[in-house]
């Protein structure tokens, strides 16, 4: 194989993983919080896609505008979702919560092909399609939009997490939720921030992958759901940094796969890597042994 | 009057009968201990207070408010906060963000700044630890971290449960008298003990918790002279 086939691989592998770790965030926050995968997560990724298509062409809208949009649609959905189906089951039994989230999942991606239609829609092209070659290895500028967009939503969520009054309330929350109660914090609103970053992050994912492979629809979130969960829980799941290396892990992982001459394989890398995380390291590189609280 | 008033209170774990009917008053300015065998329920009635544990019957006034229907995290702000057993500080944030906790509701940046500076006065070994992981210290300093994560939210009534826990003498003495100081600075303490004698020492007045009732009452220089306190709390 050519070195330039690898560098090229790896550069599409940092594009796509960057929306892994995206994803992955949503995941890592909501289970560091409550304890829940949120098998939903992978819809809300759909959605925000659907919602920054029509921002994009019913609503006129240019892309920036229509990505603000989106996520803060997709963030009250998920706010939403985690007041009727999750809140109440916060003192029930774990899998009660976990099978609810995959009735959720089912839930709207039925929901959405009712309301957006079964079959694909393209995507508007919001940025003329420009291709820049470096040597012999190429770059998209929108492998470059997806990327830099992902860095900096990934910048401002550590940000905000590490350094605001909201963001030490989430950790403090995510620690112990009697101690956060006892300083005045309300539990309830801090889990629904969380799940609105979470939830906004992952829909300014759909519209970038929408803008990347030119379509859309309403199973699209799946695949990339089962990566963003494999990617958090590579990474340790709870742990934010973790989240972020696991999906770029992922995705030259797959790229990497796919330079092999194997694009077949390319999605069954994502359980590989699970399965072989689960029983070498189920912690995940990042992740701390799980103590668990009585 | 009474600054907290606890009427009759009855909680149960399930089946298990935890306080069966405790009543005891805390006026302004005291000290008021809490003392009893483990298991008696002096957690359970300072969870109660703050809202973490529901009560099936019985009354909490506190400064004029009943608590009845009013959530845990609203309870703080109303100026009773709680430095629960076992200190449960925030393991992975620094020092200082678990004292930035403490003062989550207040919007006077100014007096907040004049509070931690206050407890960096009391603890001076936290102003050089507050870059550091609250998990990494000591069980003295996370005692300490404790304290002050509760003083900065300028409590009326600050209520602490078993602060002597697993501290070696020195320290203990140590905490007891900043507990002393924190109260000759106006703040009203609720106390819970295990380590009788000391409590009795610093406390004005105290109730002795036998398997989820109160035992007996009084001014501490009395129930320490009781020959059934001396024999069943000082072992003597
Ligand atoms: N979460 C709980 N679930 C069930 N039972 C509990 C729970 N917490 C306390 N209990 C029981 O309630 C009773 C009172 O416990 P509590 O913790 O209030 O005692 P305590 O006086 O604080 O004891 P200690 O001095 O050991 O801290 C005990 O019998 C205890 O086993
Ligand atoms: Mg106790």
């Amino acid at each position: 194989m050519e070195w330039y086939i690898l560098l090229q691989q790896m550069i599409n592998g940092l594009a796509l993983g960057s929306i892994y770790s995206l994803i992955a965030l949503g995941y890592t926050m909501v289970y560091g919080i409550i304890k829940l995968i949120n098998f939903a997560h992978g819809d809300i990724y759909m959605l925000g896609a659907y919602f920054g298509f029509y921002a994009l062409t019913k609503g006129g809208l240019s892309l920036g505008p229509a990505l603000l949009l989106s996520m803060g649609l997709a963030a009250l959905v998920g706010v939403v979702l985690e007041r009727i189906a999750y809140r109440p089951l916060r003192s029930s039994p774990r899998i009660t919560a976990l099978i609810t989230a995959i009735g959720a999942s089912l839930f709207i991606q039925s929901v959405s092909q009712i309301g957006f239609g079964a079959s694909f829609k393209p995507f508007p092209q919001a940025i003329p399609f420009q291709r820049i070659a470096i040597g012999s290895v190429f770059i998209t500028n929108r492998q470059l939009i997806m990327f830099g967009v992902s860095i900096f939503l990934m910048v401002t969520l550590h940000l905000i997490v590490q350094y605001t009054r909201i963001g030490k309330a989430m950790r403090a929350v995510s620690m112990d939720k009697e101690a956060a109660m006892l300083m005045g914090i309300n539990v309830d609103r801090v889990i629904s921030v969380t799940f609105a970053l979470g939830s906004a992050l992952a829909a300014a994912g759909g519209i970038l992958v929408g803008m990347y492979y030119n379509r859309i629809d309403p199973y699209m979130g799946v695949m990339p759901g089962i990566k963003g969960f494999t990617a958090a829980v590579l990474g340790g799941i709870g742990v934010i940094p973790g989240a972020v290396i696991g999906g770029f892990m992922m995705g030259i992982a797959e790229n990497l796969v796919v330079a092999l001459g194997s694009s077949t394989f390319r999605d069954a890398v994502a359980f590989a890597i699970l399965i072989l995380v689960l029983l070498l390291k189920p912690a995940g590189l990042l992740g701390k042994r799980q103590r668990e609280k009585v | 009057m009474a600054i907290l008033e606890v009427e009759d209170l009855h909680v149960y774990y399930g089946m298990i009968h935890a306080l069966k009917g405790v009543s005891f008053h805390v006026e302004e300015g005291e000290i008021v201990t809490l003392i009893g065998a483990n298991g008696a329920g002096k957690s359970t009635t300072l969870r109660t207070i703050s809202g973490l544990v529901a009560k099936s019957s019985g009354k909490v006034v506190f400064d004029g408010h009943d608590l009845e229907k009013v959530p845990a995290h609203k309870i703080v702000g109303l100026g009773l906060t709680q430095v629960p057993e076992g200190r449960r500080l925030f393991p992975g944030l620094s020092v200082e963000d678990n004292l930035f906790l403490g003062s989550y509701l207040r919007r006077d940046k100014q007096g907040v700044q004049r509070d931690l500076e206050r407890v960096y006065d009391l603890f001076p070994r936290l102003l050089e630890r507050r870059k550091q992981q609250a998990g990494s210290l000591s069980g003295g300093e996370q005692q300490m971290v404790a304290m002050g994560r509760g003083l900065v939210s300028r409590p009326q009534l600050l209520l602490l449960d078993e602060p002597s826990m697993g501290l070696a003498p020195l320290l203990v003495r140590e905490i007891f008298s900043v507990i002393e100081e924190i109260n000759r600075q106006g703040t009203t303490i609720l106390l819970v003990e295990q380590n009788a004698s000391l409590a009795l020492d610093i406390a004005h007045r105290a109730y002795v918790f036998e398997t989820g009732s109160v035992a007996f009452e009084g001014e501490t220089r009395m129930l320490a002279e009781d020959p059934r306190i001396r024999q069943a709390y000082l072992g003597v």
